[in-house]
């Protein structure tokens, strides 16, 4: 693939287990690889973007990325390995509009910061929240109201 | 004319005319007959509530169905569905605008108790922050149970003490 | 086999722009529509910058139903998740469910046995009529249509029962597990099926009557909300409301799953991007579904419904309470730390629900004290919501237009709160 010959170091790992083509990707170039894929590529449609908490692993924190070419149907998934305790990537906004949204989500669910990004704030939760609930060590059950009784 | 013979011509000309009741329950008869609803309709509870107040089950024959979706016009606040710890404040203020007397119903087990949503974004209950009255189970409830709970809302402001003056 | 059939006309838009050096020139104002509004049947906020009448820009704000489905779906089994997925998108629920089960059994490697297939895409299309039902109504009504929203949630109402028959619920079904179906269909179904169909088209054809040439209807939809194709598709859009702009992609077309390929369906893709072409790609994609649900009727073949794994499929009730191997193995099934066993792995799936396609990306990985490598509990699930796309885009597609026509847009385009902020 076009993206191995042009970032060989920066591609870590690859499979297709199930049939989903999948490359583990350095997140530092992750805007780079992205662009090929848009510009070059045809994977034109940004479906999702999400991350995942590997919370004894190393690295800890893996953001990915699924893309569509609606060409030729073909999809593929990208995950940018990040393994810091305030893990960051690049943002794909500049590329596709809905990234925007998506990863605000992350950034609210799982605190990665997206690199460039214009409007980096809370979006499913508000701000006087404290933490990252979707990560692994925040307890299910530990709320924080604006109104009522803690707990 | 005897003041007692004037007595019995008058109830003979209105016998079956009029009847007497307590100006609390006449009060109560007529309140729990037009409810103006305000429907706080968040989640799933919501497809129940739109079944229930179309013209399949038709809500309006309890005098219910009217929404108002302005908090100064309603008296009946219907919590419809999940409310989040962000969605709380909002609930709050609503409930705070409305007039008295007002009733709360709580319509669906998310509403009551949280329902399966034990978790950091979920109001456990709004009972943890205002006055309900009524509560409907299930998830989302059948509009049978709708209507029973509408039937035991109607019961309970026809027995309570009416502010009138 | 004619696959993709254009349904509207083309129709030129064009946006006012705000009037800057007019002599009226009046002060911005900022509104907020929401959270709780009558028109907004969901909790959405859109804080508008108004010039009169005119949006000039808008900001959505979501999140008011953020209900943590992920991380309840990490605390639950595979199978306890489902209860979750229902409440995703509460109109249409079945397909909810069969896209998550699908997406574990791809991690499994299970198959259904034909029969189940079919019970699925049917359950699905009931579903998607139900859905579009809901949508098309609420939407007519805020627009003042409240006769259209009466007839169609009587014709919903027919499909609450069919759904009824099945699983004994009317909205959050649960009417799938991992690796089956929870029981065959019930005696007479498929007859009362065919008795709704008939029933549906008559109300299609009632609402049909009442809107598609209505002219206050027609002229609160037509040009209104209007995205391009090569804007619907960088924010990422699917479903009716990318078909409306003239794209016709369609998951169950593009990426076939269930028993979409065999059947004789075609995809109906609008001109404009606008409401009015969004409204009349959903009305044409109930008539394929009942098409799809008249095949699935008479080719429906007989045999099980569930998958003859043991590891992963529940005995039945007979097996359970009449020998040891079916205790124990609905024991081994049930109990904490035992469970289906899911090998590490992660997968994406992608169904196609009533507002596009409702991926789900599961992952297994082995905990702590796992001893042959997989998990009884997800470790990551992922629902990717179709309709975010279209509230995130939402500020491109009203700004420009009159404040009024913030609800026809926000009706058509179907946002769903519990799967928008899960």
């Amino acid at each position: 693939m076009a993206i191995e010959k042009r970032y060989p170091e920066a591609i870590f790992d690859w499979h297709a287990d199930h049939g989903d083509r999948t490359l583990v990707i350095d997140g530092d170039r992750l805007l780079d690889i992205a662009r090929l894929l848009k510009e070059e590529m045809g994977y034109n449609v940004l479906v999702d973007l999400t991350a995942v908490d590997y919370l004894p692993r190393k690295p800890r924190f893996e953001i990915v990325y699924h893309f569509m070419n609606l060409e030729t149907k073909a999809r593929l998934r990208l995950r940018a390995q990040s393994d810091d305790e305030h893990p960051l990537v690049p943002s794909l906004t500049p590329l596709w509009p809905i990234a925007d949204w998506y990863e605000r989500e992350v950034w609210d669910l799982f605190g990665v910061k997206f690199d460039g990004h214009p409007n980096l704030k809370r979006i499913m939760l508000y701000e006087e929240f404290k933490g990252h609930p979707l990560r692994k060590d925040y307890s299910k059950t530990k709320r924080q109201p604006l109104v009522g009784p803690q707990n | 004319m005897e003041p007692n013979g004037h007595r019995q011509d008058i109830a003979a000309v209105l016998k079956g005319q009029v009847m007497t009741t307590r100006f609390d329950k006449l009060l109560g008869w007529g309140r729990k007959y037009s409810m103006f609803v305000y429907p706080f309709v968040t989640a799933c509870c919501g497809m129940e509530y739109m079944s229930v107040s179309a013209s399949h089950y038709d809500l309006d024959r309890f005098g219910a169905a009217f929404p108002r979706f302005s908090p100064r016009q309603s008296d009946v606040l219907w919590v419809v569905g999940t409310i989040s710890h962000k969605l709380a404040p909002l609930l709050l203020n609503v409930y705070e605008q409305m007039t008295e007397p007002k009733w709360v119903v709580s319509f669906g087990a998310c509403a009551s108790c949280g329902g399966p949503y034990d978790n950091y974004a979920t109001v456990q209950g709004i009972d943890t922050i205002l006055p309900v009255d009524i509560y409907i189970a299930g998830c989302p409830p059948r509009p049978e149970a709708v209507l029973d709970g509408v039937l035991k809302l109607q019961d309970l402001i026809q027995k309570s003490k009416q502010p009138w003056k | 086999m004619n696959e993709k059939k254009i349904i509207a006309e083309p129709y030129d838009v064009e946006r006012a722009i705000p009037e800057t050096e007019s002599e009226f020139r009046t002060q911005d104002m900022l509104l907020n529509v929401g959270p709780s509004h009558p028109a907004m049947h969901g909790i959405i906020r859109i804080a508008t910058r108004l010039q009169g009448e005119l949006v000039v820009d808008s900001e959505v704000e979501i999140g008011y139903l953020h209900r943590a489905f992920e991380k309840s779906c990490e605390a639950s089994t595979w199978n306890q998740s489902l209860i979750y997925t229902d409440r995703l998108n509460y109109v249409s629920p079945c397909i909810n469910n069969v896209g998550y089960c699908m997406a574990v059994e791809k991690l499994l490697g299970l198959e259904l046995p034909m029969r189940g297939q079919y019970l699925r895409t049917m359950l699905c299309e009931i579903s998607r009529l139900a859905d579009h039902l809901t949508c098309v109504g609420a939407a007519a009504m805020e627009l003042g249509a409240f006769t259209v929203f009466l007839y169609m949630m009587i014709g919903r109402e027919y499909y609450y029962e069919l759904i009824e028959d099945y699983c004994g619920a009317r909205v959050t079904t649960n009417c799938s597990r991992v690796g089956g179906m929870p029981h065959d269909l019930p005696d007479g179904w498929l007859d009362k099926i065919t008795w709704t169909l008939a029933e549906t088209r008559r109300i299609l054809k009632e609402c049909d009557t009442l809107l598609t040439y209505n002219r206050i209807f027609v002229e609160r939809t037509q040009g209104v909300g209007v995205i391009k194709p090569d804007r619907a598709l960088a924010w990422g859009f699917t479903g009716p409301c990318l078909r409306s702009t003239g794209v016709g992609y369609d998951v169950r077309k593009d990426y076939p799953y269930l028993i979409y390929h065999q059947l004789d369906w075609t995809v109906p893709v609008g001109h404009n991007g606008d409401n009015f072409d969004r409204y009349l790609v959903r009305m044409e994609e109930m008539e394929q579904s009942c098409r799809i649900l008249e095949q699935c009727i008479t080719k429906i073949p007989d045999g099980p419904v569930s998958c003859d794994d043991k590891r992963v499929v529940l005995p039945s009730k007979k097996d359970t309470y009449g020998n040891i191997e079916g205790l124990m193995n609905h024991f081994k099934l049930i109990m904490d730390g035992h469970g289906i066993r899911v090998p590490q792995g992660e997968v994406y799936f992608a169904v196609e629900a009533g507002n596009g396609e409702l991926g789900y990306y599961v992952v297994s990985q082995p905990g702590e004290n796992s001893t042959d490598g997989c998990n009884d509990r997800p470790w990551r699930v992922r629902c990717r919501p179709p309709c975010l796309n279209f509230v995130a885009a939402l500020p491109e597609m009203i700004n420009g237009f009159m404040l009024a026509d913030i609800i026809p847009t926000f009706g058509s385009v179907n946002m769903i709160g519990g799967e928008l902020d899960r």
